[in-house]
């Protein structure tokens, strides 16, 4: 609709002046390849985004999304006074927060290492090979990560000489997701990084040598500058996230003894909804996580805009 | 080089000894990230008993392929490994097929409601209706155990759409598409003649993303296809490296009792490794340039 009035609007700006209607007629071949991707996000995007309203419904399948008797918020409550809901609340916030304490600065640091070296060859290897993990299944590394804990003649223990099972130890359970996510994506997140560093203008490093500046003050003035708006960017999206800790990792590594530490909301919604179809109560308990989700980047989106007022860093 | 090293003398650290200690850094982060993977590699063609030793931290010990041969002679794995195939090739040819069809007339200034089909998109890329209603949609629509309900409901990689879109307005000459729509070529025939071929670096991109999404992908299959049959690898190598259990043919196929069958699963869970991740390994290097191009393209508006 408004899209009709904003483009009539200016039309003689747009396209030589021909009137809207005939520019649609123009078009006709682009609207129609338009119509399958159009056609599948309405139906397995936008529908389900309308199905969540069986969190506040009683859904039975004969009934339908709409159909289904309302209930108010007696999902909510019920997940609220789950016995497990304070753990999985604080499991679900701690593994995110450590992962992003450790996980945002790695892929920066690794970044400005990169971009200082200066035999190309040995930094495509290195890149290369910093890259590897990300390539490989979810269901692998935790296969890998099963093997090299093994109590018994798993890499760990054969180095360290012990015969330890972490995996029922649920102390261990945080340092080994995130480590093992460092180890899969910090080489990764240098791409965007590299790329932005890449456009620095050169011109600069070499003003800054014939200044006598250091390798250490020309990354501090030239490059964490130039890096700064997309690591406020990566942060803004990363704390907008803060309550979606994967379920894949989490669930696979998951043993009865870790489940102090690995009980989180997004292996709850899929238990309750997956494996014990209760579709109305992991809705709600999945919707909750959203909105948790949707305050923090607001909130943070808000921070940020403040510090980049009152600061000329970034 | 020479050089470097003079105007370094004025900074404290020489350029020289920055590279040294860069050159050393770099190697042992390479160490940390390779090892794990070149330790499988080798377990995989040792004695197991040598592994469980600790003799193969270097080198293989009693080099042997039996584990590839097992896994090759597991029924179920092979199986999976069929269907892990099928689905990476219909769906990476499904999926970049959906991508173009979107992202070029999103590319294309002048078309009307294109802000409109833009932010369709790239809404769904920031809330969706959660694992719940979408299984809900895709069982009503009669996907459960079909192979469409691991291409369909995802369909359009809202990320990579904008990639693409990105480099179709910023890395396809302008001159081209106005000489053809000059020359009076249709809008499917400048697709079809121009922006297709002009695309490839990026159209390589997005192939090597989608055949990566789709041969890792375990999660959707369980979801959505509950027959066993129709199990893609890495769902398949859930029992030998998550349950730790060898498959029912393995156990039939082995004589010589429990410890022979156990140190067959454990070669197996090392081949296995090395079977699910090496496709993906080889294939990604040949890509690697045009990386940073295309995420850069997508960083430029989201």
């Amino acid at each position: 609709m408004s899209r009709n009035k904003s483009a009539a609007a200016k039309p003689a700006v747009m396209s030589g002046g021909k009137p809207l209607g005939r520019r649609i007629k123009d078009n006709w071949q682009l609207y129609l390849m338009l119509l399958v991707p159009v056609v599948l996000t309405i139906i397995y995007k936008y529908i389900p985004m309308y199905g969540i309203q069986i969190a506040f419904r009683d859904y039975k399948a004969s009934k339908g999304f709409m159909g289904s008797e309302w209930v108010g918020l007696e999902w909510f409550l019920r997940f609220f006074s789950a016995p497990t809901f304070w753990r999985m609340m604080k499991n679900t916030i701690l593994l995110s927060l450590y992962s992003l304490l450790w996980g945002f600065p790695i892929p920066i640091i690794l970044a400005l290492m990169m971009n200082q070296m200066r035999f190309h060859r040995f930094k495509r290897i290195t890149q290369t090979v910093l890259y590897a993990p990300h390539f490989i299944s979810t269901m692998v590394i935790c296969g890998m990560i099963r093997i090299f804990l093994s109590p018994s003649g798993g890499l760990i223990n054969l180095i360290a000489g012990t015969s330890i099972d972490f995996l029922t130890e649920s102390s261990a359970f945080r340092t080994i997701y995130i480590a093992s996510g460092i180890w899969q994506d910090a080489g990764w997140g240098i791409i965007v990084y590299m790329a932005t560093l890449a456009n620095v203008d050169t011109s600069l490093y070499e003003a800054a040598k014939v200044d006598g500046a250091s390798l250490f003050q020309r990354i501090i003035h030239i490059d964490i500058p130039e890096l700064a708006p997309i690591m406020v960017l990566n942060l803004i999206m990363s704390v907008g996230g803060l309550m979606n800790v994967g379920f894949e990792k989490v669930w696979l590594l998951q043993t009865d003894l870790n489940k102090a530490a690995s009980d989180v909301i997004a292996v709850y919604v899929y238990q309750q909804g997956i494996e014990r179809a209760k579709y109305s109560y992991s809705t709600a308990v999945g919707l909750f996580n959203t909105v948790i989700n949707i305050i923090l980047l607001i909130a943070v989106n808000k921070a940020a805009k403040r510090i980049s007022e009152d600061t000329s860093f970034i | 080089m020479g050089k470097n090293t003079k105007s370094g003398k004025l900074t404290g650290l020489s350029e020289k000894s920055s590279d040294i200690i860069l050159v050393i850094l770099c190697t042992i982060i390479l160490l940390i990230v390779a090892y794990p993977l070149y330790y499988v590699l080798i377990a995989s063609v040792s004695n197991p008993y040598d592994v469980y030793a600790g003799k193969t931290f270097l080198l293989p010990s009693q080099f042997t392929l039996d584990g590839y041969k097992s896994v090759f002679a597991d029924p179920g794995i092979l199986l999976g490994l069929f269907n892990s195939f099928k689905y990476t090739i219909i769906g990476t040819v499904f999926s970049v097929v959906m991508l173009y069809l979107a992202a070029y007339p999103l590319s294309v200034k002048d078309l009307p409601g294109r802000k409109f089909f833009s932010i369709f998109f790239i809404i769904t890329m920031y809330f969706g209706g959660g694992m719940v209603p979408t299984y809900l949609v895709v069982k009503e629509t009669g996907l459960i155990n079909s192979m469409w309900a691991l291409f369909l409901p995802g369909g359009v990689a809202v990320g990579n759409l904008i990639i693409v879109r990105n480099f179709f307005e910023n890395s396809i000459p302008k001159e081209m598409i106005e000489a053809a729509n000059i020359d009076g070529a249709s809008k499917w025939t400048t697709f079809i003649k121009i922006v297709v071929p002009l695309s490839r670096s990026i159209m390589a991109v997005m192939v090597v993303f989608s055949m990566v999404a789709y041969w890792n992908d375990w999660f959707t299959s369980m979801i959505y296809l509950p027959s066993p049959n129709k199990a893609p690898l890495p769902l398949v190598l859930r029992n030998i490296l998550i349950k730790s259990s060898a498959s029912a043919s393995q156990a039939s196929t082995i004589s010589g009792g429990f410890a022979e069958l156990n140190k067959m699963t454990e070669m197996i869970k090392f081949s296995s490794i090395i079977i699910a991740a090496l496709p993906m390994l080889i294939i990604y290097p040949f890509v690697q340039k045009y990386f940073e191009k295309g995420f850069m393209a997508g960083a430029v508006k989201g």
